[in-house]
């Protein structure tokens, strides 16, 4: 209240339009015209990213719903031959549907059990005073900024059964050879070793930037209280980087369901489907073979899956962290 | 007491410590580096001294793998592609988010919040869900073999985030600057144009940084969108050219290690508002 009295009066001193002054009583139509004005301008504004978000974010996903729920080889903008569910109960008899939610599964329990404590250990590890430590960050999160293709194509050489650097760094080691990618029962382990190349420096680099955010003071009054080092990861660093990680666990079960880029390149789904993901069986069905109704279902399915994991893990698990968290990521620009 | 424990720990502890440390670290660095330097020096090698010494030095060196790539057109004509896709889709994106932004930071107004929810629930739609019936949307329109056809759907996916964290910059900014501008005659857009924009410099550094890295490493929507050679992006070509010699190893290597300099050096460049971006980035969404 206060601090509003004084611009006032150094208004009235100086030679400023009269609109400025709050009008006392009848509404002018100076009042009326600015009002439009404002009304005109948040439409303008909002106008480009309404278009843009409804036309090519939110026209696709209400159309994949709807040609889900219809037979359609993909003519012409909209389908014709409604089939109701069908295509859904379809999924549920397709072996190679189910399959994908089972590996699907298996890649969020391994980046969760993994990748994510590998990831949390080396953080905590470079967050302590050591020589090159930020070369070490700057190379850790460096494969984040490739695109999955080149990782992807870089190890199906590395990878390679015939004679391939990893299978010579094994017999060099007498560990015998493997064949990672041509088999059904090492491909996936090869697809995580792959997505650990590529993912778990940004993951780092979150938990780094969590770490940072946490008050010396608290570690150091740990300390000095008596706590060994475990008790002051246990106890302090690790309830405070509680935010940090689940967001990291939520990115890395989103970014699981929608994997495409490095599997259909790095393995094509194969061998015998043994890698393959919703979203290269989504386009195989979508691209290869025309079943847009049958591939629109499971984009749904993706859909699906996003949205309630999103929505639950936002109600259940990260509510608490909307108030009162002692440290955000990012510096605390929330 | 604790102090004194410190100073008196036995060398193990001393030395120990910082020489486990350090061989963790290098170990991961090794981990990280070995698909890289593979590449690089695989592609100096022909294919049968690939075959015969994958892990040594090229013994001889040859550079022709990286020169042929070096002298065809195709190599540079996705370089430029990826570039035009990636600067456009920043830019489209910064400037629409940076005016919704605006409005979402600076006015009171019905259906405010939720409109900004509607935009923020953007962040759940994967790009993989769209890509079928955005692929349907872009025939439609004629938007195939367009690079619009890629530039304008990624800036709709972008606009989520960057909206975001511009809006909570936009509100970082104290009134006083605003009411002081008015007061000097400034229209909402003469605001926004000439106070807010300049202030809003490194957000808006940090949010073009993520859509050109965004942009660049798609590989999805050009696959989809782009059946003309002549506007494949480096991802694509870099899949198509494997592909193509799938036979000639130390060809696809080169390659390889070529299309990966322009985003390695960006990342050298840009790693500060790349981070930044990354870690305000999880914290909003």
């Amino acid at each position: 209240m206060k601090m509003t009295k004084g611009p006032e009066s150094a208004v009235r001193a100086s030679p400023v339009p009269r609109r400025l002054i709050p009008p006392q009583r009848p509404r002018s139509a100076a009042e009326k015209r600015r009002k439009l004005r404002t009304r005109v301008t948040i439409t303008l504004f909002l106008l480009p990213g309404l278009i843009l978000f409804s036309l090519l974010v939110l026209a696709p996903i209400l159309l994949a719903m709807y040609s889900s729920v219809f037979k359609w080889n993909g003519f012409g903008l909209l389908p014709k031959n409604f089939v109701g569910l069908d295509n859904f109960t379809r999924l549920l008899e397709n072996e190679i549907f189910l399959g994908d939610l089972q590996r699907g599964l298996i890649l969020i329990v391994l980046s969760l059990v993994v990748q994510l404590p590998l990831a949390l250990a080396i953080a905590l590890l470079l967050n302590q005073k050591m020589r090159l430590r930020a070369l070490y960050r700057l190379l850790f999160f460096a494969p984040y900024v490739l695109s999955e293709v080149i990782a992807a194509v870089l190890f199906s050489m590395l990878l390679s059964p015939e004679r391939g650097f990893a299978n010579e760094v094994l017999g060099f080691l007498g560990l015998g050879s493997s064949s990672f990618l041509s088999e059904p029962d090492t491909v996936m382990f090869s697809l995580f070793i792959v997505l650990t190349w590529k993912y778990f420096g940004f993951y780092m680099i979150l938990y780094l930037a969590g770490r940072q955010s946490i008050p010396k003071e608290l570690t150091e009054a740990a300390q000095i209280d008596g706590a060994t080092p475990w008790h002051v990861f246990r106890y302090v660093t690790l309830p405070l980087l509680g935010p940090t990680i689940r967001i990291t666990a939520f990115l890395a079960v989103i970014g699981t369901v929608q994997l495409f880029d490095l599997v259909y390149v790095l393995t094509g789904g194969g061998p015998v489907h043994a890698s393959e993901t919703l979203g290269v069986t989504m386009y195989d069905f979508g691209f290869n073979r025309f079943q847009v109704g049958y591939a629109s279902a499971i984009s749904v399915v993706m859909f699906v899956l996003s949205l309630v994991f999103a929505l639950g893990y936002q109600r259940f698990v990260l509510r608490r962290d909307l108030e009162g968290a002692t440290t955000t990521m990012g510096g605390g620009r929330r | 007491m604790s102090v004194h424990a410190r100073d008196r720990r036995s060398p193990v502890a001393r030395f120990g410590r910082p020489i486990a440390l350090h061989t963790i670290v290098i170990i991961i660095g090794v981990f990280i580096l070995v698909p890289i330097v593979y590449g690089i020096l695989g592609g100096f090698k022909d294919n049968q001294q690939l075959a015969n010494n994958p892990i040594g030095l090229p013994a001889p060196w040859v550079p022709e793998n990286y020169t042929n790539v070096l002298v065809s057109s195709e190599f540079w004509r996705q370089v430029f592609n990826s570039s035009l896709i990636a600067l456009s889709t920043a830019f489209i994106t910064v400037a629409v988010s940076a005016m919704a932004a605006f409005v979402f930071a600076r006015f009171a107004f019905r259906g405010r919040e939720l409109l900004f929810t509607v935009f923020a629930a953007g962040l759940m739609f994967p790009f993989a869900v769209a890509i079928l019936p955005l692929f349907i949307i872009l025939r439609f329109f004629g938007l195939l073999n367009n690079p619009l056809g890629v530039i304008l759907p990624q800036a709709a996916f972008g606009l989520a985030l960057t909206i975001i964290i511009l809006r909570s910059f936009f509100r970082s900014i104290p009134h006083e600057v605003e009411e002081a501008a008015i007061l000097d005659g400034c229209t909402p857009f003469g605001f926004f144009w000439r106070i807010l924009l300049p202030m809003a410099r490194p957000a808006l550094a940090t949010v073009s940084v993520l859509a050109v890295v965004n942009s660049w490493n798609n590989f999805f929507l050009p696959l989809v969108v782009f059946n003309d050679k002549a506007w494949w992006t480096l991802p694509v070509g870099v899949q198509q050219f494997t592909g193509q010699y799938s036979a000639d190893t130390a060809k696809i290597l080169a390659y390889v290690v070529l299309a990966m300099i322009p985003a390695l050096a960006f990342y050298a460049v840009a790693e500060r508002q790349l981070i930044g971006g990354l870690t305000a980035g999880a914290t909003k969404g």
